[in-house]
């Protein structure tokens, strides 16, 4: 049972991407029945599973590919962590996803491709190997690049485009990392720390660049962040798949791998890695806000932002103490909540009011009612207002930097924190207060329709109720931050 | 020596007579000839699987046919090189074979071209097996040779006046090629006094004859597997061909010269090569990856690209040659660049053909293959560009497909023995091939009207294919991205009889 069950947890997603390639376009009951009930299967098995792990069980699975390469599933607390926020914002995304695309066309393929995404994202979660989680990386690469292109007008193809353009030469940098490594210490298994100290330090430091520039591309590290606003041609389901469920996530996870499963955090400072790794995640977050600022698409503006928040996460991984360790972790969890609600809002924006700018959502607040509070607590929440989930993760960072001795990342979070207010706020004046415009209607049933389907408007409140829990909750022994914890005690005491 | 019931070694000679008996057949139906297959299909998939089943078993062996031993008589060897590529041109012929009963030779009926198609591929087959099994210099030049005849053959069947000029072209090359062979192994004989492989292996000849000869049969191998820059004849050969034509000529054929060449190098002559053969023929193949992968980004017809494209894929073979032992000496747990590049073999022989057989169904709804004019055929035929899409994969060498495990077996050794360079030309050889072929997939998924360019002129001229049709290419795909999830059995395959140069690299 151990060794089946992340099979089981991958299959949940992997048979019904399968299986919904080979439905035809009408059959949507099928489809949305598979989608469905794949994701709420798998909530359940990893729901079974965070409670087994909780108790100390570890989960492996091996499949040999070919001699000295096999593919080795293993879960862990971290792997839980990742996966239990991708199946529950699976579920939400599935959801908002047949509302958002009902009576559009190829939906078959869509969902298809999204299924294998998710599936992907899970392998990439419960890799026990580096060469597992490329294998899982570049699926996860490969099926997003439909779902970019998914509208085939001239805009999406040329962000598909440029994702690949980004990827693919990525992709070649991570596989030359891993070889280069494996070539001199054998396969490298995340749960056995590889013997590195046979290898000579530069090329240890070579081999960490490449990793960084590698998984740096999916985690949208400056300057590697280009693809990321460029994909905002992608309609909304995607977007939010992108930015929370799968993609930036699985980059950050990796960078998370690699620096406490195959180097270590001790042998990070030792070779003088984790300082820059910070630097460079500072920049990003600080540059990434900068550029926010000056966006006038509310997507892009959100995409911007994305940029920024990922390397919070990066930055608590690589400055090497528990608590910014929490801090970085705890954040892919509530950057996940955050900015999945606003994904939602702004396609519903754009989808039902037609609002692609910012200059144009004046007054929606009180004709979308619902849409515009989720899309305030998570701007909100992406602040650092308490007590929302963002400013647990920006408290637990400041405490973390000072302990790590580098006073400095309170000066980048209180910049940070200024920058996103000055993106944010200005987008919830106009909402609540400023005049809607004659075209937008005030009653009737245009009005009532401004704020349907229910599948459309309720995973975004869902999110925002989330992101709000998670922080109320913050100190209750089954929040995000718990988990973490226990992770991080995990890490650090051997 | 094996008893002559032996049932590896009834599949290792069936697996040569049955299909040349089924070319003979091929003459006498006649209009019918199409049937076919579904006798040789499942015989020869049978005789692969009972050589298959020897090998693993029984190891590797020499089959002395009629009895009489080297140096008098003639070997088949059965070994895990020879099986695998006898099953890998099972699943490309029988495809090929089904894809044009319901295509070309349906439409050539008329002009009894149709049913010449089933006959020349039998001869190919058989020829392609004979190849794969023959342990001896001389009946591997006739066996090449029969090859090259049936393949001109294949390009010549439209008949139309270019891709005439494109079979004389391939013949001028082909044939150039057997004379420097022929004369290589004509030298050879006369140092050694004999041409049996394992004979040879076992005589170590060194020397200004033995170098001079491996040199001009190297050369004559070379020209017939297009390897740059002798590639000249392939793009228009390849891409002028029908469609199931192309498939076996782009993903078996060159292999064929492929396989003589590594068993001249590593199992006949491993200690003639001297240092200069690993990193000029490795140098020649790593400039045909660059320089196919450049020029077939500059393609605008499908079937061109994915032609410019074998040659790029041609190269990443010869990479053995200078990565041969590089893993082996010092990592145990890697299965070396021999494994590496001959699994690449298996995968690009599925993958091209899948491609080429998605290729010619492109063409005959559409009436062109202009890339340009591609738009929309996702939704059109959404099973087509599915075995476009994992073509492409395992040419890219992405994971989870067989392209990924060959390229990272031999970015292993690469790696292992020192020799980045290498690894630097595999990973950008796999770039590049994302630069040729997502352009490809994009234009697939764009909406019809998108680009001023689809003007009406491009609406289909033929009907959608069946569904049974396009299963065709999808199966071959699906099987080279199998080949990725269930590597370790074919791998081990390999191993059976490896030669010992693939494991200690050429001097």
């Amino acid at each position: 049972m151990n060794g089946l069950l992340p099979v089981l947890i991958i299959a949940t997603s992997l048979a019904p991407a399968l299986a919904t390639f080979f439905l035809a376009e009408d059959q949507a009951g099928w489809r949305n029945g598979l989608n469905l009930g794949g994701a709420v299967l798998k909530i359940a098995l990893v729901g079974f599973m965070l409670v087994e792990v909780a108790d100390g069980a570890i989960y492996d699975t091996r499949f040999d590919l070919a001699p000295g390469l096999a593919l080795v599933l293993r879960v862990d607390a971290l792997s839980l962590l990742f996966v239990t926020l991708s199946a529950a914002l699976w579920l939400l995304t599935t959801i908002y996803a047949i509302a958002y695309f009902e009576g559009t066309r190829d939906l078959s393929r869509f969902f298809g491709f999204f299924s294998l995404c998710v599936a992907a994202t899970t392998g990439i979660a419960f890799s026990g190997t580096l060469v597992t989680f490329f294998v899982f990386y570049e699926l996860l690469t490969l099926s997003t690049w439909p779902l970019v292109v998914h509208k085939g007008d001239a805009a999406s193809l040329s962000a598909g485009r440029r994702y690949l353009a980004y990827t693919m030469p990525g992709s070649a940098a991570l596989l030359a990392a891993i070889v280069w490594l494996e070539s001199a210490v054998g396969p490298i298994a995340f749960a056995q720390p590889a013997a590195l100290e046979t290898v000579d330090e530069t090329t240890l430091r070579l081999v960490f660049v490449l990793f960084v520039l590698g998984i740096g591309v999916k985690a949208a590290l400056v300057p590697l962040h280009g693809w990321l606003p460029a994909a905002m041609a992608a309609p909304a389901p995607v977007s939010a798949l992108l930015h929370a469920v799968a993609v930036v996530k699985a980059g950050a996870f990796g960078i998370v791998r690699v620096v406490h499963d195959v180097y270590g955090i001790a042998r990070v400072e030792a070779l003088g890695l984790g300082t820059p790794l910070a630097l460079l995640a500072a920049f990003t977050i600080v540059y990434g806000s900068a550029r926010a600022l000056q966006q006038v698409d509310i997507k892009r503006r959100l995409a911007f932002s994305t940029v920024s928040q990922v390397s919070y996460i990066i930055l608590g991984v690589a400055l090497a103490g528990p608590v910014a360790t929490i801090g970085g972790l705890v954040h892919l969890v509530h950057q996940g909540l955050m900015k999945i609600t606003l994904f939602f809002c702004a396609g519903i924006f754009a989808e039902r009011a037609h609002v692609h700018r910012i200059d144009e959502l004046a007054g929606i607040g009180p004709r979308m009612p619902w849409t515009a509070s989720a899309f305030s607590v998570g701007a909100l929440g992406m602040i650092g207002v308490p007590p929302i989930a963002g400013f647990v993760s920006k408290w637990y960072l400041g405490i973390g930097g000072l302990q790590a001795g580098q006073p400095w990342v309170i000066g980048v979070l209180v910049a940070s924190s200024l920058l996103n207010a000055s993106y944010f706020l200005p987008l919830l004046y106009r909402m609540w207060f400023l005049p809607a415009p004659e075209t937008l209607p005030a009653r009737g049933p245009d009005a009532r329709a401004l704020e349907r389907p229910l599948g459309l408007i309720a995973p975004p409140v869902a999110t925002a109720l989330a992101a709000l829990a998670v922080g109320f909750l913050a100190a209750s022994p089954i929040s995000p931050l718990a988990w973490t914890t226990l992770i991080v005690e995990r890490a650090y005491t051997p | 020596m094996t008893e002559p019931l032996d049932p590896a070694a009834l599949a290792a000679a069936l697996a040569v007579a049955l299909p040349l008996a089924g070319a003979l057949a091929a003459l006498v139906m006649g209009r019918r000839a199409g049937d076919l297959f579904f006798v040789t299909g499942p015989a020869m998939a049978l005789v692969a699987a009972a050589l298959v089943a020897g090998v693993a078993e029984g190891g590797p062996a020499r089959i002395a046919v009629g009895g009489f031993a080297p140096p008098l008589g003639i070997a088949l060897v059965t070994d895990g090189l020879a099986a695998t590529f006898v099953a890998t041109t099972v699943a490309v012929m029988a495809a090929a074979l089904a894809f044009a009963r319901g295509g070309l030779v349906a439409r050539l009926r008329e002009t009894r071209r149709g049913y010449a198609f089933v006959a020349l591929a039998h001869l190919a087959w058989g020829a392609l097996n004979a190849v794969f099994l023959s342990g001896d210099l001389f009946n591997l030049y006739v066996a090449l040779e029969l090859l090259s005849l049936a393949a001109i053959g294949l390009v010549a069947l439209e008949g139309k006046a270019e891709t005439l000029a494109a079979a004389i072209r391939y013949a001028f090359f082909a044939l150039t090629g057997s004379l420097l062979y022929l004369s290589g192994a004509i030298l050879l004989y006369a140092a050694t006094g004999t041409l049996d492989i394992a004979l040879l292996g076992a005589h170590a000849p060194e020397g200004a004859t033995t170098l001079v000869a491996g040199a001009l049969m190297t050369a004559g191998l070379c020209a017939k597997t297009a390897l740059f820059p002798l590639h000249a004849w392939l793009p228009p050969a390849h891409a002028g061909a029908p469609a199931p034509a192309s498939a076996i000529l782009s993903g078996l054929v060159p292999k064929a010269s492929f396989v003589v060449m590594a068993r001249l190098w590593l199992e006949a002559l491993p200690d003639a090569a001297g240092p200069a053969l690993g990193p000029l023929l490795g140098g020649l193949g790593a400039a045909a990856i660059l320089y196919g992968s450049v020029l077939a980004l500059r393609q605008e017809r499908l079937k061109l690209l994915v032609a410019y494209s074998t040659i790029a894929q041609i190269g990443y073979l010869f990479l053995l040659f200078p990565l041969a032992g590089g893993a082996l000496s010092t990592q145990p747990w890697a299965a070396g660049a021999w494994s590496g590049a001959m699994l690449h073999g298996v995968s690009h022989a599925l993958a091209k053909a899948a491609l080429f057989l998605a290729a010619g169904l492109v063409l005959a709804r559409l009436g062109h293959d202009r890339i340009a004019g591609l738009s929309g055929l996702a939704r059109a035929m959404p099973m087509t560009a599915f075995a476009i899409g994992l073509s492409a994969v395992t040419l890219m060498g992405l994971p989870p497909s067989g392209g990924f495990i060959a390229k990272y077996l031999l970015l292993v050794a690469a790696f292992a023995s020192g020799e980045w360079a290498w690894g630097v030309i595999l990973l950008a050889g796999g770039v590049l091939s994302a630069l040729y072929l997502f352009p490809v997939l994009g234009r697939l998924f764009a909406k019809g009207d998108a680009e001023g360019e689809d003007a009406p002129e491009d609406e289909p001229t033929g009907p959608l294919p069946s569904r049974a049709r396009e299963a065709i290419p999808l199966v071959l795909a699906g099987l080279a991205i199998a080949l990725g999830f269930a590597s370790a059995w074919p791998t081990a395959l390999l191993a059976i009889g490896r030669p010992g140069a693939a494991m200690e690299g050429l001097e």
